[in-house]
């Protein structure tokens, strides 16, 4: 059990009932999060998947796109799919962006919803965080590719042919795929490290 | 493993990306940028919204492939688009477009009255409505991915919407009290798959996404949905039959994200001009009910 820390989760659109409901197994608490005063006092952020336009419309509308970059500054953030495109510097088309983290990434990158699938991949990064380290099955629904990474961010997981699913800079994660469905909790046990660091 | 599409995890999966969000039905492309621009999380692409279905009378069928083409070329969120109960071919031509859901809907004249879709068969997910849970899980035996409750499409009048969302969602809290023994005698009752209904109790709620759908025409219906316990909301003529289709659209967007926030729900329901016009569900016979369509 990991003691008890505070995690927001985003709740302007999408599966944030997902993320809230793994990380409360994790031993964590947990609150929405749909205006800006709701951000103080949290330890971390999971911005989790849904329509990226739809989230970076209600985010820019309440007035949270300025507190949310400044609590990446300082604070863990976790974006699983929109979340992550959220996080981006760039999306290559006109949509609120964090931009809080130096990566490039391409929208439904994979196709429409027939390519959407699911696929087992190793992720040295969170090794150990499962007994037997089994590879991670990662559900990739309309998912946006990570194109690149640059300044300090890096990438953590990639596909067989190179294409990056996932990337780390400092305490913010990014997963192209969605762990708050597949029911594999190891990328939540590993941002929930990086919020307790 | 090697790569795995069309899995009922990723079918069900878009779905829940689409929660805490807003469906709106669009029969141009024009309306489909204005949608969303307004922040809807997909929209559905079809000839004619319920309203004027009703209207117009006649048989309504899957819309013109070019126009949902249209639509899908011209947004980057999801597409939708409708078939007629039981039109397997209305499916395959959709399925062959590669839109994102297929909405086997009782708004379209049935072309089956005794089967539905055989949906394990697509590789696209579909969606389908329901009035009680009985109806939700034949559906989602016969391979739906996601679930809508009816209400009576193109009314204004959110007052099916409500009935049907208590009924399903009262019917699973029910079950959670029940005693195993008794889950045969439900399903049967139900006429629901005995499996899904055990699934149904251990889960909480449906196994699928569930969102209302039919008459919600206002900021204060869609968030009244929401604390009932649905996931999510379908505006189909709210929207584009009503004065300022842009702005509507917004603050139902909105009321569906703050629908516990009353004085954020007090902003949004400012100035947004003529609602649809309506038409109170009492008044139409009960023949011309749409939501009695589906078996």
């Amino acid at each position: 059990m990991i003691s008890s820390t505070t995690i927001g989760v985003l709740a302007l659109q999408g599966d944030f009932a997902e993320h809230a409901s793994m990380l409360a197994r994790l031993g964590a608490q947990v609150r929405e999060v749909r205006l800006p005063e709701e951000l103080e006092g949290l330890d971390g952020l999971v911005l989790p998947g849904g329509e990226s336009t739809t989230i970076g419309k209600l985010a820019t509308d309440y007035g949270l796109m300025e507190p949310l970059r400044k609590f990446g500054q300082t604070k863990a953030i976790y974006g699983t799919c929109a979340g992550a495109i959220f996080l981006s510097k760039d999306a290559e088309r006109k949509q609120p962006l964090l931009g809080v983290m130096d990566i490039t990434v391409e929208r439904n990158a994979y196709g429409r919803q027939v390519e959407s699938f699911d696929v087992e991949v190793d992720v040295p990064a969170v090794k150990g965080l499962a007994p037997g380290d089994p590879p991670v099955r990662a559900v990739f629904i309309r998912a946006p590719l990570i194109k690149s990474v640059s300044g300090d961010a890096e990438a953590l997981a990639s596909l067989p042919d190179g294409r990056i699913i996932a990337a780390q800079q400092g305490k913010l994660l990014a997963t192209a795929f969605h762990p708050e469905i597949s029911g594999d909790d190891r990328f939540h046990r590993l941002f929930l490290n990086l919020a307790k660091s | 493993m090697e790569k795995q599409v069309a899995t009922f995890e990723v079918k069900k999966g878009l779905a829940q990306m689409l929660k805490g969000g807003v469906i709106m039905d669009v029969v141009t492309a024009e309306h489909a940028r204005i949608a969303e621009n307004a922040g809807a999380a997909a929209v559905m692409a079809l000839e004619r919204v319920p309203a004027d279905i009703r209207a117009h009378g006649g048989v309504a069928r899957m819309s013109d492939p070019g126009l949902i083409e249209e639509i899908m070329n011209t947004v980057s969120i999801p597409v939708m688009a409708k078939v007629r109960i039981g039109h397997f071919v209305e499916a395959q031509i959709l399925e062959s477009l590669g839109v994102d859901y297929v909405d086997e809907s009782e708004v379209l004249t049935p072309a089956d009255e005794a089967n539905h879709i055989n949906k394990h068969d697509f590789k696209i997910p579909f969606v389908c409505g329901c009035r009680n849970l009985g109806e939700a899980l034949r559906r989602v035996g016969e391979g739906a991915a996601m679930i809508r409750t009816k209400g009576e499409a193109g009314t204004g009048d959110v007052v099916e919407a409500v009935r049907h969302a208590r009924t399903v969602l009262g019917t699973v809290r029910k079950l959670q009290t029940m005693p195993d023994e008794e889950l045969m005698a439900l399903a049967k009752e139900l006429g629901a798959p005995f499996e899904l209904v055990k699934e149904t109790k251990e889960l909480g709620r449906l196994p699928v996404v569930n969102f209302a759908a039919g008459g919600i025409a206002t900021p204060a219906d869609a968030a009244l949905m929401m604390q009932l316990g649905v996931d999510g909301v379908f505006v189909g003529s709210g929207i584009f039959k009503s004065g300022d289709p842009a702005r509507r659209a917004e603050a139902i967007v909105k009321a569906t994200t703050h629908y516990n926030n009353a004085k954020i729900l007090a902003e949004v329901s400012r100035n947004l001009g003529e609602p649809m016009v309506g038409r109170q569900v009492t008044d139409i016979p009960k023949e011309d009910l749409i939501a009695q369509r589906g078996w």
